[in-house]
């Protein structure tokens, strides 16, 4: 996290948050030991996956699936086992394709 | 016009809260506290406060329900004893790590088991590194007065932590003794209106109250804690001084009786602290430097004063109505011990005596006989004991 060279005297008291709506600020993509890889081509964007994902981690566009959240998605895997047509794939997360991992 | 009435303890804070009028009390009877919450009950059903008052199932929910009510903007109070304080307990720290200054008076009571509904300290004692401000008293009308200070001090802009006001159950909750109340007009005008800075009620500026907070910042939220408790004892003061303009009365971080020239001392907290002043003028009488202090402000412990008016004593004797188990003595000793670590000079003799449990009567002899003891420690140069249990039947 940016924040973490602030000290004590520097935040706000009580651990209260001030701002709303800074979830996504937290990115939790790094809790991940495997990730879900996503098979564009056998796709039906039935959806079923951003209905299960625990995390809003399911990129979504005009109702078409985008993708995946690396930065938020923790790996559950809810998603591939969710998956009617099993085109999401979970893989261990190495790190060493840019993405946020466990490994990095 | 202030009214002087005799009264128990438990109608001073019953009193003292009516007058107060709190935004939300949140509470469930324990004896020797019961009659507190039921004294207030009725100044809620009667219509002579605005209170929200919430009957809750447990102790748990009375705190939690006061931490929810306090973050949200109220001024929230709850009252309980011994196994209720217990039952409170992980809600102390929350109420403490989220600096709600939430008050609550205690009236201490021994904890089970044997079971048992009489006095001693162990229930607040053992609340004492839970972040909350800790203030004892000795009768009614100081728990009385306490009790309206301490919704000050807890609620300071520079403090706002939770605060406990204690007083000794049964011996002063329900013991009657003469007291002066203030007027409503005057105590509302000193308490004030509660204004937060942040609440949750608050819907202009949305906040998020009680979020997870790993070891990225815990630590620094913890230490904000510590950093408040620094201030605590210049508010103390500062109340202090405002309460003796509309009472008269005067109140510091501790009370020193017969205490400046005296050679032998005695630290001690609440009601017994009557009983030893009583002791302290018959051997003055008798041409023996004896004098007393009686802590009131004990978290944050207030070291540099007590140090100095402590030190060039020949001898001290720490007398704990609870024990902490750990062989070293009773909560009082211990940090008295720790705090003289730091004092000039040649090292203080002291002891402890650890009495009254569950509500086992301190007499007259019993601490003459300590006062003895520290002669008898001073001449000899030797400790035998330094934890005496005082008051137990061999």
């Amino acid at each position: 996290m940016s924040a973490a060279e602030k000290g004590w005297k520097d935040v706000p008291m009580g651990g209260l948050i001030l701002e709303a709506g800074n979830a996504k600020e937290y990115e939790t993509g790094d809790w991940r030991t495997h990730k879900p890889v996503w098979d564009e081509d056998k796709c039906s964007h039935c959806m079923i996956c951003w209905v299960f994902c625990p995390d809003s981690a399911i990129l979504v566009k005009d109702g078409k699936m985008q993708g995946i959240d690396y930065k938020h998605c923790k790996g559950c895997g809810i998603c591939a086992h969710e998956c009617p047509r099993k085109c999401i794939e979970m893989v261990l997360d190495t790190g060493k394709d840019g993405e946020a991992g466990a490994s990095e | 016009m202030s009214r002087r009435v005799a009264i128990t303890g438990n109608e001073a804070i019953a009193e003292a809260m009516r007058q107060i009028n709190p935004d939300v009390v949140a509470a469930y009877p324990i004896t020797p506290a019961t009659e507190i919450v039921q004294m207030f009950a009725n100044s809620v059903s009667d219509g002579k406060v605005d209170t929200e008052f919430v009957t809750v199932e447990s102790e748990h929910s009375a705190m939690s329900a006061a931490i929810g009510a306090s973050a949200a903007g109220a001024r929230a109070m709850t009252a309980t004893s011994s196994q209720g304080l217990a039952l409170m307990w992980e809600m102390l720290y929350i109420a403490a790590g989220l600096k709600l200054p939430i008050v609550a008076p205690i009236v201490n009571r021994a904890l089970s088991a044997p079971i048992n509904i009489h006095c001693d300290h162990s229930d607040t004692m053992g609340a004492r590194d839970s972040g909350w401000i800790q203030i004892y008293s000795e009768d009614a009308q100081e728990a009385y007065d306490n009790l309206i200070q301490a919704i000050r001090i807890a609620e300071h802009p520079d403090v706002l932590l939770p605060a406990m006001v204690t007083m000794d159950g049964f011996i002063v909750s329900h013991g009657m003794s003469n007291a002066e109340f203030l007027d409503d007009d005057v105590v509302r005008g000193f308490i004030k209106e509660y204004e937060p800075k942040h609440y949750l009620l608050d819907v202009e500026n949305p906040i998020t109250v009680g979020a997870l907070d790993f070891s990225d910042w815990y630590f620094e939220h913890r230490r904000q804690v510590a950093d408040a408790h620094t201030r605590v004892k210049d508010v103390v003061l500062q109340v202090a001084e405002e309460f003796k303009g509309i009472s008269g009365r005067e109140y510091k971080l501790f009370d020193g009786y017969k205490l400046d020239d005296a050679e032998y001392a005695i630290v001690i907290v609440n009601s017994a602290a009557g009983t030893a002043k009583t002791v302290v003028d018959e051997l003055r009488a008798k041409g023996l430097k004896a004098g007393l202090l009686k802590i009131r402000l004990f978290r944050p412990f207030p070291q540099e004063e007590i140090v100095e008016a402590l030190s060039g004593k020949k001898a001290i004797a720490v007398l704990d109505r609870a024990d902490t188990l750990s062989l070293m003595g009773g909560p009082l000793y211990i940090d008295l011990r720790a705090a003289m670590y730091d004092s000039p000079g040649p090292r203080v003799k002291m002891v402890n005596y650890i009495y009254g449990l569950g509500g086992r009567d301190i007499n007259m002899e019993q601490i003459a006989g300590v006062y003895n003891d520290l002669v008898e420690i001073v001449k000899t140069g030797e400790i035998k004991r330094s934890v005496t249990y005082l008051g137990v039947r061999e």
